[in-house]
């Protein structure tokens, strides 16, 4: 395979994972603003804080409000991360990569982008915001079953797998590093209202409400939270969860290519971090701290992946 | 032009033969119905992303081909002839392009002048005296043919360097399978879809020297931005090989080398659509960033095989056109099957002045265009417009050949008030390799969709259709 499909692949990906989560972090914000009355600004804040497009929003705006954040996540033309640049740049490495693609896979990015293209040529109004959103997850679910039903399991496939789980540990640790204080346990706000609500908050971004219910019950608070995000091995969205198939794939490629390169050392290092740490010691050495290690250790990890697999010149 | 040869129908009304099956059924079809599928076949190209790239505009757009659910027939009997016909003059071309780069025997017989080889912008001096891998130049070729009349056949003009529309011709058949099953369940159309395993093996059978085991083929594109990009990536992703552009390349070893996941591979053939010009910037133009620097060196060397071979353009420039009669005599010792349009080259003073007198009945080109882009149609020009080109020709005469204005035949398309005679063109597609020659049956229809309009480019808004080439 060439070292530009590679990246290409990998690429695409990472688009793909990147617009759904943008439509999650829509979803969330806009359902805090529904549910709560007075300052959800500060939340539409933190949703562009988490999806790292903060800074490029307030060079453009002065103030944050809800129906402008909603168009910058969207589709403002001067967001390289909105919602429509993200296909269109998936859709464009697809272009570059497409003999490594099935028909099917082609066809559903192509359909995605087309989509979105009508979807999100004008200003969505909030009557029509939860069935775009919808739309943006749906046909990043036909892409999905389309790669899983019918990309052969090879090198290609395992770009893809690398791109989509350093793309969702990114954002999963985006999210745990913009609400990091929520979940720390101070005798001052447990149980109250406003954590009920942040704690919520977190779960729906990572759809992952339900799942954390069926393994800790109901009652359960930010320790367990963190628990689930950073460490379950069961969730999708986790952390270890994520690094864990990116040490995989990563694996895969060096049996594969019969050459064990510095990214699967990389690799081992981060998720063997969460095989020995429990979530108090997580808390002992802090929170905050650990997120932006494990950031900051993905980003490295990109970043010698590229180098590894000639992605470029 | 009510005087075109309608290939569907004939004067009194009654269909031809080729059509007497599709003609009925089109007949009998609720036209809500048939609107409905022309749609369809819209959103399935739109779907599948076969698009090309507008150039001259701003913003990167990409555009459908318009596609007319109309098939067009073709009789085996008629394709027969044209098949021996095509067939007889690519390996004419191939005769001739060894020659010019060799002893240039034709020149020497007088049967081509000196200058229009050593003064042609086409003629490559790095390949003087240099044989590509099994003697062939042309790998691929398109042939553009038009239809005057029942009998009638002209070649408009060779495609000896990268002709582009094969994917198109495989796509508008697939799309018709989806369509129509039914059509193709009571006729029986010969099949196109080997073109992409043909075209590797002929590729892979053209390995230079230096390939050992299982030739390795690539398809090099100039890039995602590049008009016929689509069809770049359609060929690699059909024939499973590579599709890379410059900067995956580079010179290692002696070999063209693509770069890998696991580091650097060499290629044996190059499938390249990437103009001469570009290829190699060491060689020719310097600025180019879309070629390989040293590829032409590796090339003499034996060390890869690049289809086409660079230099064929001047076999397919329109002022050797005129001399295509004597170019299949020359080399195959016949009379060519295939009509030349008679041509005036405007270098010669006795034709350029009666292409001047004429020029409102006459089409005039540019020797080195395509794509239908700086061309005078006489007939449909404005006074204006004649005017301004009656001062390029005078300023650059050799720079046009001019050539009368054929009465082009017409296949009907399906339009809003039923089917209408729109005029046509056809370029068969030619593979050629050490083991013999392959055509395609049918190959690619082009139809203006502007009534009376002569203009089949799909650059300025010409259609395609399916082409049906049928059994005996």
């Amino acid at each position: 395979m060439l070292g530009k499909t590679a990246g290409g692949l990998f690429w695409m990906y990472r688009y793909l994972e990147r617009a759904e989560n943008a439509s999650r972090l829509i979803e969330t914000g806009q359902r805090i603003a529904l549910t709560r009355a007075g300052n959800s600004d500060d939340e539409w804040a933190s949703v562009l804080r988490t999806a790292g497009v903060h800074d490029g929003y307030v060079q453009k705006h002065d103030k944050i409000a809800k129906e402008t954040a909603i168009d910058w996540m969207l589709r403002d033309a001067d967001n390289p991360s909105s919602v429509l640049a993200s296909v269109e740049k998936a859709r464009s490495n697809a272009r570059l990569v497409r003999t490594a693609l099935t028909h099917d896979v082609w066809e559903a990015v192509n359909g995605w982008y087309m989509d979105m293209k009508e979807a999100l040529a004008r200003k969505v109004g909030e009557r029509d915001l939860p069935k775009v959103l919808g739309l943006i997850r749906q046909n990043h679910g036909l892409v999905r079953g389309a790669t899983q039903g019918t990309m052969l399991r090879n090198d290609i496939y395992d770009f893809t797998r690398i791109g989509t789980f350093i793309e969702r540990a990114d954002n999963t640790g985006r999210i745990l590093d913009v609400k990091y204080y929520v979940l720390l346990p101070t005798a001052f706000s447990v149980g109250s209202n406003l954590d009920n609500v942040q704690w919520e908050t977190i779960l729906r971004s990572v759809s992952g409400g339900g799942g954390f219910r069926m393994v800790y019950g109901q009652d359960s608070g930010p320790r367990e939270i963190a628990q689930f995000l950073i460490l379950d091995r069961r969730m999708p969205r986790s952390l270890n969860f994520c690094c864990s198939k990116v040490r995989d794939n990563l694996n895969f490629l060096s049996s594969d290519y019969a050459r064990r390169l510095p990214s699967l050392d990389l690799a081992e290092t981060i998720s063997g971090r969460f095989q020995t740490h429990d979530i108090d010691a997580i808390f002992d050495y802090g929170l905050h701290e650990y997120i932006q290690d494990i950031l900051s250790a993905l980003r490295d990890l990109g970043r010698q992946i590229e180098i590894d697999y000639r992605f470029y010149e | 032009m009510s005087d075109s040869f309608d290939e569907m129908w004939t004067a009194q009304g009654g269909l031809r033969d080729p059509y007497e099956y599709v003609g009925k059924w089109f007949d009998d079809q609720d036209p809500s119905r048939l609107r409905a599928k022309q749609r369809e076949a819209e959103e399935l190209f739109r779907l599948t992303g076969i698009t090309f790239n507008v150039y001259g505009r701003a913003e990167a757009e990409e555009r459908l081909i318009p596609f007319d659910i109309v098939p067009r027939v073709i009789s085996a009997r008629e394709w027969q002839k044209l098949s021996r016909g095509i067939e007889q003059r690519v390996r004419a071309i191939n005769a001739f392009l060894q020659d010019i780069y060799h002893r240039q025997e034709i020149v020497r017989a007088g049967r081509i002048p000196v200058e229009m080889i050593s003064k042609n912008d086409a003629f490559v001096p790095n390949m003087i005296g240099v044989t590509p891998p099994g003697g062939v130049y042309t790998h691929i070729v398109g042939i553009d043919l038009v239809r005057t009349s029942e009998n009638e056949f002209f070649v408009l003009e060779d495609n000896a360097r990268t002709p582009s529309g094969v994917s198109y011709m495989l796509e508008n058949r697939e799309t018709m399978l989806k369509m129509f099953p039914e059509l193709f369940a009571a006729t029986r159309v010969r099949p196109v879809s080997d073109y992409p395993r043909a075209l590797h093996r002929s590729l892979a059978a053209c390995a230079p020297r230096a390939a050992t085991g299982t030739p390795t083929v690539a398809v090099l594109t100039p890039g995602i931005y590049n008009s016929a990009y689509f069809e770049h990536a359609f060929l690699a992703d059909q024939m499973g090989v590579e599709l890379v552009e410059g900067h995956d390349l580079r010179v290692v070893d002696g070999r063209v080398a693509m770069r890998t996941t696991r580091g650097y591979e060499p290629i044996d053939v190059l499938y390249r659509r990437v103009d001469d010009d570009f290829l190699d910037p060491l060689n020719f133009r310097p600025d180019s960033a879309l070629g390989v620097p040293g590829i032409m060196d590796v090339y003499r060397a034996g060390g890869i095989t690049i289809a086409n071979a660079p230099g064929t353009g001047i076999a397919d420039d329109k002022a050797i056109y005129s001399y295509m009669p004597d170019i299949v005599e020359f080399y195959t010792g016949e009379k060519a099957i295939l009509q030349n349009v008679p041509t005036w080259r405007c270098n010669e003073a006795d034709a350029l002045a009666y292409v001047l007198d004429n020029l409102s009945e006459l089409v005039v080109k540019e020797v080195h265009g395509s794509g239908g882009y700086g061309m005078l149609i006489g007939p449909a020009a404005s006074k204006k417009e004649l005017a301004a080109f009656r001062k390029k020709l005078e300023a650059r005469p050799g720079n046009y050949i001019a050539q009368p204005t054929l009465a082009l035949s017409t296949v009907p398309i399906f339009t809003r008030s039923g089917l209408a005679p729109r005029h046509v063109d056809l370029r068969p597609f030619v593979l050629v390799s050490p083991e013999g020659i392959n055509i395609t049956p049918g190959g690619l229809t082009r139809v203006a969709l502007k009534k009376g309009s002569l203009v089949v480019n799909s650059s300025q808004g010409g259609g395609t259709k399916d082409t049906w080439v049928l059994e005996e």
